[in-house]
């Protein structure tokens, strides 16, 4: 059954209305890279984070409502994900009457090991930090958001977002070994730096 | 140049590591469960416009 075209036509603001929602499941394929990436860096295993994208995907699709169109829709989505996350782990602490959460950290601490990317040091270093050290390297390290978007993702102050990121990163050179001056690159690493690198990027 | 302080060096190399990860795997092939999922969730929108489906039926 195809729509009445009248219906648009009479209806100009429903129509309107529909469109951007409409749109913005269309694109939802397009974040499922960076929603991947951000799920196995909470998880730590690509099951776990498969199953959570998918959880995250279905919210986004049965809440499209709630999206705010023209707003960032991967931050929208990245929040959904981190949601679903931190609620899961505390539902399972709560049901296994595990108050001061040494289970769940147990369940969610154990990194897979299935040979698809070899864990070098830096990957089992950033593996033991905690879910929320992990967490804000991955949305300001690595993703791109700002300290102001990850403390809206994390509903967090952004003077937190910036203690921990901070935080976060010495607590990962102190896991490495880290001595000041001392490299974290391989040499095809260094290569990505000259062409990634943001030399003084550290203002804030 | 590269008289930069030691510790933003080890900052900028930590991200550079980091990004290395996020990227690696936003740039692997998405699961054919995705697709799937997607074309589910759009049949069903079509079908039924109005809110999700309960297939429950414990209620009234």
């Amino acid at each position: 059954m195809t729509r009445q075209r009248n219906d648009a036509v009479c209806d100009p603001a429903a129509a309107a209305a529909d469109k951007p929602v409409e749109d913005f499941r269309d694109h939802l394929v397009d974040h499922l890279g960076p929603l991947r990436a951000f799920a196995l860096s909470l998880t730590r295993s690509r099951p776990a984070a498969d199953d959570l994208v998918q959880d995250t995907i279905v919210k986004a699709w049965t809440n499209a409502e709630k999206f705010a169109p023209g707003s960032n829709l991967q931050a929208w989505l990245f929040t959904i994900l981190r949601n679903t996350y931190f609620s899961t782990i505390r539902k399972r602490r709560r049901e296994v009457s595990d108050p001061d959460g040494s289970y769940a950290l147990r369940l969610s601490v154990k990194p897979d090991h299935d040979g698809r990317l070899a864990y070098s040091d830096f990957e089992r270093a950033f593996a033991k930090l905690s879910d929320e050290h992990r967490e804000v390297l991955m949305l300001v390290g690595a993703s791109g958001f700002s300290c102001e978007e990850a403390a809206e993702m994390m509903g967090v102050a952004v003077g937190t977002v910036k203690s921990r990121a901070s935080r976060a990163r010495s607590r990962l050179a102190r896991l490495m070994g880290l001595a000041e001056g001392e490299s974290v690159l391989t040499d095809a690493d260094q290569t990505t730096m000259a062409v990634t690198g943001r030399p003084g990027a550290h203002a804030a | 140049m590269s008289d930069k302080a030691p510790r933003s060096r080890i900052k900028d190399q930590i991200d550079a590591n980091l990004k290395r990860i996020y990227d690696d795997i936003t740039k692997e092939e998405v699961p054919e469960r995705f697709r799937l999922l997607l074309d589910q969730l759009r049949t069903k929108s079509l079908e039924e416009p109005a809110p999700p489906p309960h297939r429950t039926g414990d209620e009234p």
